[in-house]
């Protein structure tokens, strides 16, 4: 089954936070990839750029807008995404407890909708 | 058809498809065919088999119907027992019920929908007998069970008896489960609610089952022990009018000695394997209430420290709130108020009736009549059996 990791933290204490606390988030990362590609479970993933960098297209009633910014404000916000492809929820959770993600933020499991 | 027969074709079914609800309608079209088919055919040798090689066809038939890739997986392995079947009919049915209890107390499901779960696809009960119990409508329960059986299937939670290092922790999930369908049954101990009677009796039922499948852990024995300890007293909770009867007060000679005979050997097995836990705590404070039979006394220095370890272990108010009434037993109303007073930062306690029921008792012994009388009416509001309430309005006939 697949299922996205979705990982969610503060964006501004993630950014403004000091030059050794990032390189060490940055190998963790790099680590925990590293392991999800030998286990054979990793289907894709990336780091996204911050909300500053997001644009919003709605439209509501046919009329189109395209608005700077995240869908919502939120006191979280989705900073990067793993898919993977395990055999059931508890693989899936696993996986998840183990991301640097967790320390500072929430991560989201959610299954693909099987087509 | 026997209950035991029912659980275990379910849970069969459920662990290859993890598709609970359709499982149980599968099973009860089977059954619907049986009734057609077996007073005319006679009853086949293996009815167990039978069965499942019925509901099996209709799930295979509805996968093919359905032609989605995702029961393309479940499907085959369901081909393939068939297959397996063919060479070797008369194999017993393996007893998949554990992985199905574990899937329905899994952590992604809502705790206030496992023991209705359990209920359901273990027990065979419906929404509106299950609702009766919990006191939720019919509807309501209804859609929370579809809602956490669509769930166990699209999240991919898994049928398995889990790892050891995360046995402990889902174990516990599993009991509490059975411990809540248990002390459900118990709002009427006089048995005079048929339905209630009832669900104190499947608890231990599942009890039973989940000891005589997993004899070797002690949390299981424990909570085993625990019901039974209770369940040897019923008759006792009740006066000769119906009256309620508290427990110091109630006589031993009433309380079913094999039971409680039972609970003990269950109590001593657990204690031996050398792993405490909360099951086994509560039921170690049952057997020093129980010991009253033989001694004619109650060891409170015993209980206080039981409830020490098990608030240690819980941090449950259920538990600090019969801590300080034995503290009170032990070392004196004072005491045991102090210990309740500690509680008072929890809010929720203003609507829980045994916390003022306690700060009643308490109060009244230290000789506090005026607030014993305010906490006795504030429990009597709160309580909702009738001969609780009595019990409690006499109590408090005594103050004013």
């Amino acid at each position: 089954m697949e299922y996205l990791l979705l990982i969610y933290g503060n964006e501004s204490a993630m950014l403004s936070a000091p030059e050794e606390a990032s390189s060490q988030r940055h190998a963790a990362y790099m680590a925990y990839t590293e392991a999800m590609k030998k286990a054979g479970v990793l289907r894709g993933g990336n780091r996204l750029r911050p909300t500053s960098d997001a644009t919003t297209v709605r439209a509501p009633g046919g009329k189109q807008s395209v608005l700077n910014g995240p869908f919502a404000e939120t006191k979280e916000q989705l900073g990067g995404y793993y898919m993977i492809d395990v055999p059931d929820l508890d693989a899936a959770l696993a996986w998840a407890k183990r991301c640097p993600g967790t320390a500072h933020g929430s991560i989201e499991v959610r299954p693909v909708w099987q087509m | 058809m026997a209950r035991a027969s029912y659980g275990k074709l379910v849970a069969f079914l459920a662990a290859r498809t993890r598709d609970v609800a359709g499982a149980e309608d599968a099973l009860a079209e089977a059954f619907a065919s049986a009734l057609a088919e077996w007073p005319a055919k006679g009853i086949p040798r293996t009815p167990e088999a039978w069965l499942l090689t019925v509901a099996r066809r209709k799930l295979i038939d509805a996968a093919r119907r359905r032609q989605t890739g995702e029961a393309a997986a479940p499907t085959l392995l369901l081909l393939a027992d068939e297959l397996a079947d063919a060479a070797d009919g008369d194999a017993p049915i393996p007893d998949e019920r554990l992985r199905l209890m574990f899937a329905c107390a899994h952590p992604a499901i809502d705790a206030g929908v496992r023991a209705p779960l359990v209920l359901q696809a273990v027990l065979g009960f419906d929404a509106a007998t299950i609702g009766s119990a919990f006191l939720v409508s019919p509807a309501a329960m209804g859609q929370r069970l579809v809602r956490a059986k669509n769930r166990i299937r699209d999240a991919g939670i898994p049928f398995r008896v889990p790892e050891r290092e995360a046995l402990a922790e889902r174990l516990d999930a599993v009991l509490e489960a059975i411990y809540a369908i248990f002390t459900e049954g118990w709002s009427d101990p006089a048995g005079t609610q048929a339905r209630s009677r009832e669900l104190a009796d499947e608890g231990i039922w599942l009890g039973r089952l989940v000891a005589s499948l997993l004899p070797q852990e002690p949390e299981v024995l424990g909570l085993l022990s625990l019901m039974l300890h209770a369940h040897a007293r019923r008759d006792a909770r009740r006066g000769a009018r119906g009256e309620f009867v508290p427990l110091a007060a109630q006589e031993p000679t009433r309380w079913d000695a094999a039971l409680i005979d039972e609970a003990e050997g269950l109590l001593m097995r657990a204690s031996r394997m050398k792993a405490p836990g909360r099951f086994q705590l509560e039921a170690a404070v049952q057997s020093a209430h129980a010991a009253r039979r033989r001694s004619g006394r109650t060891d409170w220095a015993a209980i206080v420290e039981l409830y020490d370890a098990l608030l240690r272990a819980t941090g449950s108010v259920v538990v600090a709130i019969n801590r300080a009434v034995a503290i009170a037993e032990a070392r004196g109303a004072a005491e045991g108020l102090a210990a309740l007073d500690a509680l008072q930062a929890d809010a929720r306690l203003t609507q829980y009736q045994p916390y003022w029921a306690a700060r009643a008792a308490l109060l009244a012994r230290r000789g506090s009549a005026g607030a014993a009388a305010e906490a006795y009416r504030r429990a009597i509001g709160l309580e909702s059996d009738p001969a609780v309430r009595a019990f409690l309005q006499r109590q408090l006939s005594y103050f004013t």
